[in-house]
């Protein structure tokens, strides 16, 4: 999954390193130079960097490796703890329950629709704000820019915010997923910074000269070169409504219209309560090593999309953060 | 070519540039002088189009940030369904107060500060280690497998990662569980046990967002001047003399800014992380305002108690906030505002 991705993440590190060296001319003498130049000392640090190196990576991605073979393992093995590299005793079953379990569905189908709304909605409203609020001339930017930020330190906390969701009808409705979260102000400000700093000040005075008003400069030319930060801001938004279950918890009170992470913490957390003997929910008519095999499978199938995206999309992650960093 | 055409031209090019130069802030000037002379009409015939961008933006964060925010007066209002959110009786303290006095309030604030600091602290300290330690990686492919690797779990949902914590450390059988046991740590009931609740969040949080938070970091790193670093080999400098004396002071000020933006938050413990890993046996260790905000409020219907409590949160939060920006730009000059 990731050795396709690799390359694209270093390059844009390398890019930012530009500026100081020119790629390639100036990397390889360096490196000749450290190995001309190797004490014993270096080694010992070396082998110590290595390990360190080599200790991160295998504590982060051994517990998802572990998820996935324990999804398709059987799971008397994996309790007795002999499923550790390799899958044992191969077992579809919790992908074949998964598979009938209508709640998922409807939670994938409720998500999908929320989260592609959802993030349409988001883009609409935050980029041409993005861009309005980096031109220079805009009078109100400061204000505008200040009435923004004030709400990343300051809420109206849970219950006034539920009550006005009532006064305007968005409890148990599916608009509350896509309506109130329609700008984030991070995100906006993080595309603000990319306009003001990746959009050359000539092609504004070009376009003026061509007759071309801001909207259709922004459409017609700031768009098309603004692709890496629209599949940032647009992955960010997209991954915060995929994961969103505060709101399901709190606004919705029907079923049908929960979102996936609502059916997943039913499914895999309800269900550990079933583990004490109290709960009746979800896989309560499975055996308890069974019911393990589908959380397994669960946290795969409800994981998978993003682990299809994250490959195409990981390389924008450098520049997209740097350019929030530079003036967040 | 003689030495003196070389000066020559180089005077030229030096007048040349000059010339430039000042036609250019002549041109600003006029520009910014023809703005101001611009009457309202003309400015809003010219810009009308920026604030229709900018105004949708606008609309949704008065209605549904600022919207809230008036409400928070339901903290000194009696809540009176037939009056709706302000028409309630004012009754100004009385909420704080029960709260003061209420024998909760000891645990939930130990609860929530012990957790928040504990995240705080090593959510801060392991993304510096880590982006040090990348920074150490000499090929670009290994340091972008590296990151690649390390940004992951930051995407995973945060029901996905509760589930997982229960399932590895599921009592006797759990994987964690058994490999902990091996070294020596031994629990019948990781989970369910009150003292083990803050080290299970930190350690998890971290697994999950050390990666992500290092990119800023690294951002930082990579803009080093790399003058810097053959100037201080030429002095003699080893590899740790470099991170000591060139890497770690490059990325203090960014640490500065980010422990400020931190301490903001200090009472903003996670909501949904703390309340989807809480059980019967831990809730002792568990429940932090936050989550006692929300069965208060939503699921008692105590909703002046439980707005009183979510600004209480609040007005610590913005005090950290306030605290930490003064002592930092005391310190290093740097500070958000």
């Amino acid at each position: 999954m990731s050795a396709t991705a690799t390359s694209p993440a270093s390059k844009g590190l390398d890019a930012s390193n530009g500026k100081i060296q020119a790629p390639g001319r100036a990397d390889i003498p360096e490196n000749k130079k450290h190995i001309t130049q190797r004490t014993p000392g270096d080694w010992v640090i070396d082998i110590i960097i290595w390990a360190l190196v080599a200790f991160v990576i295998v504590s982060i991605i051994y517990p998802l490796w572990f998820v996935i073979i324990a999804s398709v393992s059987n799971q008397t093995l994996v309790n007795n703890g002999q499923v550790l590299v390799l899958p044992k005793g191969f077992s579809w079953y919790g992908y074949e329950q998964i598979f009938q379990d209508s709640r998922i569905w409807t939670g994938y189908r409720n998500t999908i629709l929320y989260a592609v709304v959802g993030t349409l909605l988001n883009l609409v409203i935050t980029l041409p704000a993005a861009f309005a609020l980096s031109r220079s001339e805009f009078r109100g930017r400061r204000l505008i820019m200040l009435f923004f930020t004030i709400t990343m330190f300051v809420n109206g906390g849970l219950i006034p915010t539920y009550l006005l969701y009532k006064q305007v009808g968005l409890i148990d409705s599916w608009l509350v997923f896509i309506i109130p979260c329609a700008v984030n102000v991070y995100n906006l400000i993080i595309a603000r910074s990319f306009f003001e700093t990746s959009i050359p000040e000539e092609l504004h005075d070009a376009a003026q000269i061509d007759g071309l008003g801001y909207f259709s400069y922004f459409v017609r030319i700031v768009l098309p070169l603004s692709s890496a930060i629209v599949a940032v801001i647009g992955l960010y938004y997209l991954v915060q409504h995929w994961n969103d279950f505060f709101t399901g918890l709190i606004y919705i009170n029907t079923y049908e219209k929960q979102p996936l992470q609502m059916v997943l913490r039913d499914i895999l957390l309800a269900n550990s309560a079933f583990a004490g003997g109290s709960g009746s929910t979800a896989g309560a008519g499975y055996g308890q090593e069974l019911a393990d095999q589908i959380k397994y499978g669960v946290i795969i199938a409800s994981t998978l999309p993003l682990l299809v995206i994250y490959p195409f999309i990981q390389k924008y992650f450098n520049k997209g953060v740097m350019i929030g960093a530079i003036k967040g | 070519m003689s030495a003196e055409a070389q000066g020559a031209r180089a005077d030229a090019r030096a007048k040349r540039e000059a010339q430039k130069a000042k036609d250019k802030r002549a041109a600003e000037l006029q520009k910014q002088y023809g703005h101001r002379k611009l009457g309202f009409k003309q400015t809003f015939k010219r810009y009308w189009q920026l604030w229709a961008m900018a105004l949708p933006a606008v609309i949704f964060v008065a209605i549904f940030n600022y919207g809230p925010m008036y409400g928070i007066q339901l903290a000194f209002r009696e809540f009176d369904f037939t009056k709706g959110l302000t028409g309630g009786e004012w009754v100004g303290f009385k909420y704080f107060k029960q709260f003061f006095d209420s024998p909760l309030f000891g645990t939930l604030m130990i609860n929530t500060v012990r957790i928040s600091l504990w995240t705080l602290v090593m959510g801060f300290i392991f993304p510096i280690i880590l982006a040090l330690l990348i920074n150490q990686i000499h090929s670009s492919k290994v340091k972008g497998f590296v990151q690649t690797i390390t940004y992951l779990p930051h995407f995973i949902s945060t029901v996905v990662v509760v589930s997982m914590i229960n399932l590895f450390l599921k009592p006797d059988v759990g994987v964690l569980t058994r490999a902990l046991g091996v070294i020596g740590i031994h629990s019948d009931n990781f989970m369910g046990d009150p003292n083990l609740f803050t080290p299970i969040y930190w350690i998890s949080e971290v697994w999950q967002h050390v990666g992500w938070n290092s990119i800023i970091y690294l951002a930082a790193l990579s803009s080093v001047d790399t003058a810097l670093y053959e100037a201080a080999k030429i002095d003699g400098a080893g590899r740790l003399q470099l991170i000591r004396y060139v890497d770690i002071p490059a990325i203090l000020p960014t640490c500065g800014v980010l422990l400020i933006l931190n301490m903001g938050g200090v009472l903003n413990v996670g909501f949904e992380k703390v309340f989807l890993m809480q059980n019967t046996l831990n809730i002792d260790a568990s429940e932090v305002i936050s989550t006692y905000t929300y069965k208060i409020g939503l699921l008692q219907s105590q909703f002046s108690y439980s707005t009183a409590i979510g600004l209480f949160n609040m007005l610590i939060n913005f005090a950290f906030l306030i605290i930490a920006n003064q002592v930092s730009r005391k310190v290093s000059n740097s500070g958000i505002f």
